[in-house]
């Protein structure tokens, strides 16, 4: 689904992205160290940035492209400022963490994989975060919650401008 | 004072962090001299944020602890103190040998590590030859702890076997299966196990080189695997002189990118390689063709873990815990919706029932129990009527099930069972790497078999069963071909919760 693009898309430098792809080169199998990388330093993997990972490689910009596209974590445009993750497994099923966060979701209208309006927060599905004797579990920007109940997800979710 | 606050990801979701700088504030408002040591989880995590206090060589445990609670720890008669930790029901009920310095030791420590009894195995390890180490992991029965319960030694013997210039130790740390969190909390708190593990196995097999791929999901598990290998690498465990044997091993984390399915070890092995986490057909075996091209040993986190207490205390005790084939222990997820859920290690063969409802208390909700789910998102459901099952890899085989991971989760009368079949076809079409069709298109058929049964078309049952079964039979790993077992267990165990059957029936 289209992101609404409200926050400012940070201009890559062709400079900066190449330092990125170097540094990850004397690696064997480089292409997902070069990925996180650049998802690191721009929040995204930059369109730019394709044929020169491919150049870099001496692979197709259609097999970066490929392999960027399978994997989950990748985005080819900005997420909200701070990004939460809900847990959808079926142990934070197991105590509602399924239905209250849908709940919640709702009453701020925002849907799975959507930034708000103002770019301060995107809210996705995580398929287990290892939390599982402690659900309903999320994760803020990489700092883990459990048990979180209605109220805290409606505070974090206030909290973080949604 | 020495005060240890754990710091697992499971504590830190429910506060150790706070806790840990609330204590310090009232350590420093009494004068008090206090030493926090942020040790990993005991597993109990129910009782997490679990702190514990060091009086007179004795660990006094405080939890649930919450911030405003800090000055618990300065009372012995505080209302969450729970006594000396090691005194703890579920302490004392286990058989601690891969999880025995978890929660206890200072993760980062190697000093902590070796008075535990760390590096003993390794050190062994380094006398013996390659085929007397291969030979100590068969004696052991060690099995492969991710699921597939392959016996690790053979795996080894295939590898160490195999001519090339290289050869790697791919550590699969790839734990996507809910319910399951016994290999991050092996990472997060006694790092040195697996490291000590993946080196013997490198040692055994003749590989240089090992990688850790794990998940990131994970942030905390691979930001204290990353220390403790820069760690072993200055104290001479990794390196070009393991220990001072002249022998070479080194190591290094790779983190995945949200794919379930590099969970799979040929996916997972593409994936290392910066290939679409797509599933290789086999043979070649990786243990022959694997990280790019040559010879590898793929193990879990659990198995490779295990290895340095086999080493440590040797084959035959490893082999003494135990039923039949499931030799030695396992470490036993509790989670979902259960009063106290946590990792219990304890040799194979306790029945399941005694696990959900003894150990783990029954349901948090305080609700009957419907049904559990054993083995992540790709294992059976097995209702109550299936409690007396024992706790091992044949013995739910033959009741339609599998351990897998042994994660197990607790699922109250509320739950909706034909709505759990379906997450289970839904979550394999989002996750199916599609390299075969009964696991790509299946999936995507299943999930909308079950929305007719749900919709009350009664022969919609019957053509589930049959896709199901091409899926089982059809797929090329165990994504396609165990999501058949939640969906299958469910419709067998609460027919009447597929609408489509009563309907049929009338």
């Amino acid at each position: 689904m289209p992101q609404p693009s409200a926050v400012p898309l940070p201009l890559p430098d062709a400079q900066e992205i190449q330092a990125l792809i170097d540094s990850q080169l004397h690696l064997e199998g480089p292409l997902l160290p070069i990925f996180h990388a650049l998802q690191a330093a721009f929040g995204y993997i930059p369109e730019s940035a394709i044929p020169m990972i491919a150049s870099a490689l001496n692979i197709t910009g259609a097999e970066v492209h490929g392999v960027m596209s399978f994997y989950h974590d990748f985005r080819t445009v900005p997420a909200g400022r701070r990004v939460l993750k809900i847990c959808r497994s079926e142990a934070c099923q197991a105590v509602g963490g399924d239905v209250m966060a849908e709940a919640v979701l709702k009453k701020h209208r925002l849907d799975w994989h959507q930034t708000t309006r103002d770019g301060a927060l995107t809210v996705e599905p995580v398929y287990c975060l290892g939390l599982c004797a402690c659900g309903p579990a999320a994760m803020m920007d990489g700092k883990v919650i459990g048990r979180l109940d209605e109220a805290g997800m409606d505070r974090i979710l206030t909290e973080a401008g949604a | 004072m020495k005060v240890y606050v754990p710091l697992d990801s499971a504590a830190k979701a429910l506060g150790a962090d706070a806790v840990a700088e609330a204590i310090r504030t009232e350590a420093r408002s009494r004068g008090v001299e206090v030493e926090i040591v942020r040790n990993g989880s005991r597993g109990m995590i129910w009782l997490e944020p679990l702190v514990e206090v060091e009086r007179d060589g004795v660990r006094h445990g405080y939890g649930p602890l919450l911030p405003s609670e800090a000055a618990a720890v300065f009372d012995t008669d505080h209302k969450k103190a729970l006594g000396p930790v090691e005194d703890l029901d579920w302490m004392k009920r286990q058989t601690r040998l891969t999880f025995a310095r978890c929660g206890v030791v200072d993760p980062l420590s190697l000093d902590d590590y070796e008075a535990h009894g760390g590096l003993a195995g390794l050190r062994r390890a380094l006398e013996m030859s390659g085929e007397t180490i291969v030979d100590e992991v068969k004696a052991s029965g060690l099995r492969g702890r991710g699921g597939a319960g392959f016996p690790t030694g053979i795996k080894w013997d295939t590898v160490r076997l195999a001519h090339a210039d290289r050869k790697y130790i791919v550590c699969n740390a790839d734990e996507g299966d809910s319910g399951t969190f016994a290999d991050r909390m092996i990472m997060e708190g006694d790092p040195f196990t697996l490291i000590e593990g993946m080196a013997i196995a490198g040692i055994a097999v003749g590989a240089t080189k090992g990688y850790l791929y794990t998940r990131s999901e994970y942030p905390d598990a691979i930001a204290v695997m990353e220390a403790a290998i820069r760690v072993a690498r200055a104290r001479g465990v990794l390196g070009v002189d393991v220990l001072g044997s002249g022998k070479v091993f080194d190591m290094e984390v790779r983190v995945g990118a949200g794919a379930y399915v590099c969970g799979e070890e040929t996916s997972l092995l593409n994936s290392l390689e910066g290939k679409r986490g797509v599933v290789r057909a086999k043979p070649p075996l990786p243990a022959l063709e694997g990280a790019f091209g040559k010879p590898t040993v793929v193990n879990n986190v659990i198995s490779l873990a295990t290895v340095p207490v086999i080493f440590e205390k040797g084959a035959a005790h490893y082999a003494s815990f135990g039923l039949g084939r499931s030799k030695g222990t396992m470490p036993i997820q509790i989670a979902g919706n259960v009063a106290r859920g946590g990792l219990f290690e304890t040799a194979f063969g306790m029945p399941l029932g005694d696990l959900v409802n003894e150990i783990g208390g029954g349901t948090r909700s305080g609700r009957p129990v419907k049904a559990v789910q054993v083995g992540g998102p790709l294992g059976a459901y097995m209702p109550v009527e299936k409690f007396d099952t024992p706790f091992g890899y044949e013995e739910f085989d033959g009741q339609g099930g599998l351990i897998g991971h042994a994660g197990v989760v607790v699922f109250d009368d509320t739950a909706d069972m034909l709505k759990m079949a379906r997450f289970a076809m839904e979550f394999c079409a989002i996750e199916s790497c599609g390299k075969c069709t009964p696991c790509r298109i299946g999936a995507r058929r299943g999930v909308e078999t079950i929305d007719r049964i749900a919709r009350g078309d009664g022969a919609a049952v019957e053509l589930l069963t049959d896709l199901c079964e091409t899926m089982k039979d059809g797929s090329l790993c165990a994504l396609g071909g165990f999501t058949p077992y939640p969906v299958m267990s469910a419709l067998q165990a609460f027919p009447e919760e597929f609408g489509g059957m009563k309907e049929a029936a009338e």
